[in-house]
């Protein structure tokens, strides 16, 4: 079976999520070998890597991937392709993995496909585009295909694989160290989920009334250990931080469950969360364009429904 | 300073956006075309460190005929002179030749620095910033918050999923922004009369030295090979609230075993 590469996506020493759904796509493909660029290869993370079916993890230790902005991982992931004979490069669908696959497919000579929901075995990719109204299938018809994949697209399956470390040289060119990281902020997100990861988004729009209001729709979110997000009109009125924005100028969010509550569902926030499995609305307005999309919706005020909503669900859980 | 700045025609948000029977590239037809959002946030900041640091701010398009008015609009925001890259070998590009036709463009024009916007509202690809980086072998500091640009150094924020990172490096660099960073202007009266004297450079790929068989659909690497309408969702069940609201939605929810 062919060598299939899965660039690993981690944070303080700890494989993210999306990971284990990419070794899951590429076990159907051949076989996976998980790729880790930057310090804090454990091995307990090798391990939870080896859980999921990969057979090798190269690694380059090198502090270089992570002081230096996309350029040194560019470099290393597509040193790594060319010198092993993989059949193909899976990335999260992450702003930095979209810009590690581009950078990647101009050095090698290689097509590029974002933003895929799923990989056939002839690795063809299905793609949910314009807001999810369109299904495209599509293929790399030059070069070794590298295919960014959506969070969330597959459910991680656990196969025991090897895990063997390959520890690889970072050698790293000048040219790629141009761009240095002097500082990170990391704001609070008061231990919940990543929005981008979270099998549960809970969203709180206009209707929500003001930044107190955010606190039925967190509430509603912790119950259920889900992420919270926020349409367009609540982060622009400074109710909600920025980045939780959803939508065509958001983040993309494809959880298995979202609850929109007080959004009117606008094509441009539709654009971010149309393909999620199961969607629950909560609006006073029947007439809404969101309740298109639900799954199951209650016609009501917010501020009854959510909070009584949030005391059942502690109350089945007890 | 010399800044470019990267605008792309798309169809409008609002619009619905439809593949072509056979050759399955985005219908520009059938909507009208507007400046793609983000890059309204990306002439704001050209023009704002234009305005702060002196200088002059160049639109850069590649796209169809009227992908000119794109053009005029940047330029009626403010910017300077343009240059518009059209060609029928280029229809159907993918995002590699893009960035290599932007890229063929950009060089030797000694800018300063390259603004994108973050993403491309029909494309949404956010790579076409990296990949030109990349090809010129300039600094990438992308998905920016903040721009600021201290003598020979620009320092942005870029967003992240858990804040931002401080990224530095030296000019010349490519740099993209996200929507968080301005609030772009609106063309003035004024500014509409002034664009239409503005020069704007009108370019094919012969001219730029491209070799037209590199670009356009048959060379793009990555094709679709079918597209479909998604099947619409089977209508799901709307309920009014009469007090039990919340506790109907946890009995879905018990249902569907989410809880
Ligand atoms: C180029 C462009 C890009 C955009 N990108 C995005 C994007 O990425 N994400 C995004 O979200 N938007 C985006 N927008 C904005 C989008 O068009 C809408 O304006 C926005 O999504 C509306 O947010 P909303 O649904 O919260 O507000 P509204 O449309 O005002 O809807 C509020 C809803 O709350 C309901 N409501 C009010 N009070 C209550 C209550 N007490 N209980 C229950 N329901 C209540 C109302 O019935 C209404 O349906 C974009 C717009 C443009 C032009
Ligand atoms: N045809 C084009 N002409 C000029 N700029 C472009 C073009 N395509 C993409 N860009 C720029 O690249 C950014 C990201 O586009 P994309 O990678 O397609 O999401 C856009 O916001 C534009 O700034």
């Amino acid at each position: 079976m062919s060598e299939i590469l899965v660039l690993v996506e981690h944070a303080d020493g700890q494989v993210k999520k999306v990971t284990f759904e990419l070794l899951t796509l590429a076990r159907a493909l051949g076989t996976p070998s998980a790729v880790w660029l930057g310090i804090g290869a454990s091995d307990a993370a090798l391990a939870s890597l080896g859980e999921y079916g990969a057979e090798k993890v190269y690694v380059v230790d090198s502090a270089d991937m992570d002081d230096f902005l996309v350029a040194p991982k560019a470099e290393a992931l597509a040193r790594l392709m060319a010198d092993s004979s993989a059949a193909a490069v899976l990335l999260p669908s992450t702003a930095e993995g979209k810009e590690i696959a581009g950078r990647v497919a101009v050095k090698a000579g290689s097509g590029i496909i974002t933003d895929a929901v799923g990989v056939a075995a002839d690795f063809t990719a299905t793609q949910s585009v314009f807001g999810g109204s369109t299904v495209v299938t599509s293929r790399v018809s030059n070069g070794t295909p590298l295919i960014t994949v959506r969070p969330n697209s597959t459910a991680p399956v656990p196969s025991p694989g090897a895990a063997a470390r390959v520890d690889v040289a970072a050698d790293i060119s000048d040219a790629a160290k141009s761009a240095r990281v002097v500082g990170r902020t990391v704001a609070s997100k008061g231990g919940r989920p990543d929005l981008s990861e979270a099998a549960i988004v809970v969203s709180g729009g206009r209707g929500v009334g003001g930044a107190e209001g955010f606190g039925v729709v967190e509430a509603l979110a912790d119950s259920l250990g889900a992420a919270v997000g926020a349409s367009r009109a609540a982060t622009d009125a400074g109710w909600y931080p920025h980045q939780y924005q959803v939508g065509q100028t958001g983040k993309t969010v494809s959880p298995q469950l979202y609850i929109a509550n007080g959004i009117s569902g606008a094509i441009q926030h539709r654009a971010g969360m149309q393909t999620s499995k199961t969607i629950v609305v909560v609006n006073k307005d029947p007439e809404a364009p969101i309740f298109e999309l639900a799954d199951f919706g209650v016609v009501g005020d917010l501020f009854a429904v959510v909070p009584q909503l949030t005391e059942e669900i502690a109350k089945r859980k007890a | 300073m010399k800044i470019a700045v990267c605008v792309k025609q798309v169809p409008d948000t609002w619009a619905e956006k439809k593949l072509q029977a056979g050759d399955s590239t985005l219908d520009r037809e059938a909507a009208e075309g507007v400046l793609n959002e983000l890059d309204e946030y990306a002439v704001e900041e050209a023009l704002r460190i234009g305005e702060a640091h002196g200088g002059e701010v160049v639109v850069v398009s590649m796209g169809p005929e009227r992908a000119a008015e794109t053009v005029r609009k940047a330029l009626s925001m403010g910017a300077d002179a343009g240059i518009h890259l059209v060609d029928d070998a280029l229809h159907g590009s993918d995002a590699v030749a893009t960035s290599a036709a932007l890229a063929t463009v950009l060089e030797g024009r000694s800018f300063d620095l390259i603004i994108f916007g973050s993403e491309s509202t029909d494309a949404r690809m956010s790579v076409v910033p990296a990949m030109v980086a990349e090809r010129l072998v300039l600094p990438q500091v992308t998905f920016a918050q903040k721009v600021e640009i201290d003598g020979s150094t620009v320092r942005i924020e870029r967003q992240m999923e858990y804040g931002f990172d401080t990224v530095e490096a030296s000019l010349p660099a490519v740099v993209s922004v996200v929507e968080k960073i301005n609030e772009p202007r609106y063309p003035s009266f004024k500014g509409i009369m002034a664009a239409k004297k503005k020069p704007v450079e009108i370019l094919s790929v012969a001219d730029i030295g491209l070799d037209p068989a590199t670009v356009g659909l048959g060379a793009a690497w990555s094709v679709v090979d079918d597209f479909a309408a998604r099947p619409p969702k089977a209508a799901g069940m709307v309920v009014a609230d009469e007090g039990e609201g919340g506790s109907r939605i946890a009995d879905y929810l018990v249902d569907q075993k989410f809880i």
